[in-house]
């Protein structure tokens, strides 16, 4: 699905990923651990392919194909999705105008019919209902005025109505209270399918208790350090960071 | 007969009994020539078969005029170089000269504009100024339209029609909100229009449509020097709309209409613009030139006059519908979104005079400004010594898309009455790289992206607009910031 070699990205005239190499199969789920500035959203942003993100080196194939090769809209007509740590507000744009215009944009790119008004919310409906976004989420502008949870559920429901390939969720576990934090890992658990893949970046293990992943690597000043299963998680949590980035530094 | 028959039989009846003015210019021609003098006035006069009223205040805005010269104004902000009056035509300019054959001669990208709002051909003919004749088979429906409106006893007309149908309605109202001494513009316009409609709806009476309907059905209404009266007696409403969200050619760079509006008692207006004129090229080459005056009267207690307006087009835009809120208790509204790329300049907004008690006035501007366009809003609110308790609430958004362009504010705000409130609200804001990101990662192109986030930016203003047409100004939006970003 995803192979990364080598991955080197500058931001702003300093290179924060130093030689990145990650593999991840169909249908499997990531997770990608490491301390504040150690790189985690850089990786996700120049997935992504985000301006002011600048590759450097190296290579990312998905599906085959040459991803950096892509503009980020291109990127995500392919099939990749990245829920934003800070969704973003689109003041006086209503929540389903914005779904139906990126929906839409997918369909072109597949060569299937564009959905009209009634025909959206008829397919908005029954993922609705799945990740418990009243009515009301949806008429609201975009991310404007909802509270930390409610943007965080309006990504992964962004998620469930773009159904991509492979899913990049940007701590997507930041600033939940315990509760929001279930219903947003039950809601990514639901798009779990052999068919599509997730990178999982989080600094903390606590996410990966309800989102359990198929490995974890840890990321620390630009480089993986360490890959796993799910219990290297659970020795961070134990022993924390410190051990293991002073290991790289020395 | 037709209005035009009418009058030409009207100035061949002048011409055999010898005309009394001395007329030089040939009357049979139907081009008078170059430059404006007061035979030229009295030409389009005795073309139109005004009678003697009107040829006089004609003649009286035009020796005004005259004297004004050096009167041009000059403090708003746009440039552009000094326009020679002598070397324009005010009478039936040449059809031929620079008009294209066919629609092979169009500016291209005016035609891919045409073909994304999904305009037939035969329109874009007519649209881009092709030199071929209009034919529309929508006859019939125009006659239903028609009929509908007799029934309720409303009257829409051309102006010449109603200056020959209805005289003492005409007299009694044209040049009452403003006045022919009103501005240079307006001045110019009194001496020499020769177009625009005239609505009067009846005591009491709902006009059963929106009048833009029947107006887009009848095709190209339009003028280098319009003139729009439309008045609404007591108790009654109407809705009307003018311009197209497709961008209209004209031969003549320089537009200077003037619409009036009177609500008498418990009478509401509603006036709704699309403006889509041909901006010039990317260098702003050959776009026009549109210094309107339009304002409306609050004469009647409770009255209510509503003005909305897309701006999208035009290289150079000088345009402040207002409201004399005389009446108490009357309301004035003002909505509007101004959106200017390349080099076009908008120096835009609006005036409200609160004269009567309570009344209450209303301004949402949303000024948009794209590549290196100047767009300023300019609005005067004013509380007259007897407007008692009377409100305004103003709000101004300009919003920005890259760092070559401007925008600029200039709230003017005059209270003489203690117990009067003035609100006035003004942002500015750019579209973010992130908001762009955000739209791009969900599939979308950036021109999508900024057509989408600029429509939310404007969403109050569109959202005042008739139905059918908020649809085709929500696209235009789109299309007008085209090639801004990327």
């Amino acid at each position: 699905m995803l192979e990364i070699r080598d991955l080197h990205v500058r931001v702003d005239e300093r290179e924060v990923l130093k030689g990145i190499d990650l593999t991840i199969a169909r249908g499997e789920v990531h997770a990608v651990m490491g301390p504040n500035g150690s790189g985690k959203s850089t990786l996700a942003y120049a997935l992504a392919g985000r301006d002011g993100y600048e590759v450097t080196g190296g290579t990312v194939r998905y599906r085959g194909a040459d991803l950096l090769a892509l503009s980020i809209e291109e990127r995500a007509r392919e099939g990749l999705f990245l829920a934003f740590q800070y969704p973003v507000e689109i003041p006086g744009v209503a929540g389903t105008t914005f779904l139906r215009a990126a929906v839409n944009a997918r369909r072109r790119h597949r060569g299937e019919r564009e959905l009209d008004a009634m025909q959206f919310v008829k397919f908005v409906r029954g993922k609705q209902a799945e990740l418990n976004i009243p009515d009301d989420m949806l008429k609201r502008p975009v991310n404007v005025g909802f509270s930390g949870g409610e943007k965080k559920r309006n990504e992964v429901f962004q998620m469930a109505l773009l159904e991509p390939t492979f899913a990049v969720l940007d701590e997507t576990d930041s600033g939940l209270d315990i509760d929001a934090l279930k219903m947003v890992a039950n809601g990514v658990n639901a798009l779990r399918e052999p068919a599509r893949s997730m990178l999982v970046i989080t600094h903390y293990q606590r996410l990966l208790d309800y989102i359990v992943p198929d490995r974890v690597h840890v990321l620390a000043h630009g480089r993986i350090v360490k890959s796993g299963g799910r219990e290297l998680a659970l020795e961070l949590e134990r022993e924390g960071y410190g051990a293991l980035t002073a290991a790289e530094a020395a | 007969m037709s209005a035009v028959d009418a009058a030409a039989e009207t100035v061949e009846a002048l011409g055999e009994s010898g005309y009394k003015y001395g007329f030089v210019t040939d009357i049979e021609s139907d081009t008078a020539p170059k430059g404006l003098d007061e035979e030229i006035v009295r030409f389009i006069s005795a073309k139109k078969g005004d009678p003697e009223w009107l040829l006089d205040w004609r003649l009286k805005a035009y020796r005004l005029w005259e004297r004004q010269q050096d009167e041009e104004p000059r403090w708003a902000r746009v440039s552009y170089p000094p326009i020679d009056y002598q070397d324009a035509y005010y009478y039936s300019a040449p059809k031929s000269v620079d008009r294209p054959k066919s629609l092979e001669e169009v500016d291209p990208e005016l035609l891919a504009t045409y073909e994304k709002l999904g305009i037939p051909l035969h329109e874009q003919e007519m649209l881009a100024g092709v030199a071929v004749d209009a034919v529309f088979d929508s006859v019939s429906v125009a006659t239903t339209f028609k009929g509908e409106l007799e029934k309720a006893g409303v009257l829409f007309c051309s102006i010449s029609e109603a200056v020959e149908k209805y005289p003492e309605l005409v007299r009694r109202y044209l040049g009452s909100v403003v006045p022919y001494s009103d501005n240079f513009y307006a001045t110019l316009n009194s001496a020499v229009f020769t177009d625009g409609s005239f609505v009067y709806v009846p005591e009491g009476v709902r006009c059963p449509m929106e009048l833009s309907t029947y107006f887009r059905i009848n095709a190209a209404n339009t003028g280098q020097f319009e003139r729009t009266l439309i008045v609404a007696d007591k108790g009654s409403y109407v809705s009307y709309l003018e311009g197209c969200t497709a961008p209209m050619r004209d031969e003549h760079q320089l537009h200077a209409a003037v619409v009036e509006l009177v609500a008498l008692d418990d009478a509401e207006i509603k006036y709704s613009t699309v403006q889509n004129w041909y901006p010039g090229d990317e260098e702003g080459r050959g776009g026009i030139y549109n210094f309107v005056t339009k304002r409306g009267a609050c004469r009647g207690s409770r009255s209510r006059i509503s003005w909305t307006q897309v701006e999208t087009g035009s290289a150079i835009t000088w345009k402040y519908p207002s409201c004399i809120l005389q009446g108490d208790h009357s309301v004035g509204e003002f909505y509007s979104i101004a959106i200017t790329n390349n080099r076009q300049q908008a120096d835009t907004g609006t005036k409200m005079l609160h004269v009567g008690r309570d009344t209450r006035s209303t301004i949402v501007s949303k000024g948009i400004s794209a590549g290196r366009a100047q767009s300023t809003y300019r609005g005067l609110v004013r509380m007259q010594g007897k407007a008692e308790s009377a409100r305004n609430f103003t709000q101004c958004d300009s919003l920005l898309i890259g760092d070559k362009c401007g925008a600029h504010t200039v709230p003017y705000i005059e209270v003489r009455n203690r117990s009067a409130k003035v609100e006035h609200e003004a942002t500015t804001s750019k579209i973010s790289d992130d908001q762009m990101d955000y739209c791009r990662q969900r599939g979308m192109s950036a021109e999508e992206a900024v057509a989408l986030i600029v429509n939310g930016f404007c969403k109050e203003v569109l959202q005042e607009l008739p139905m059918e047409f908020a649809v085709e100004a929500q696209k235009l939006v789109g299309l007008s910031l085209e090639g801004s970003v990327g």
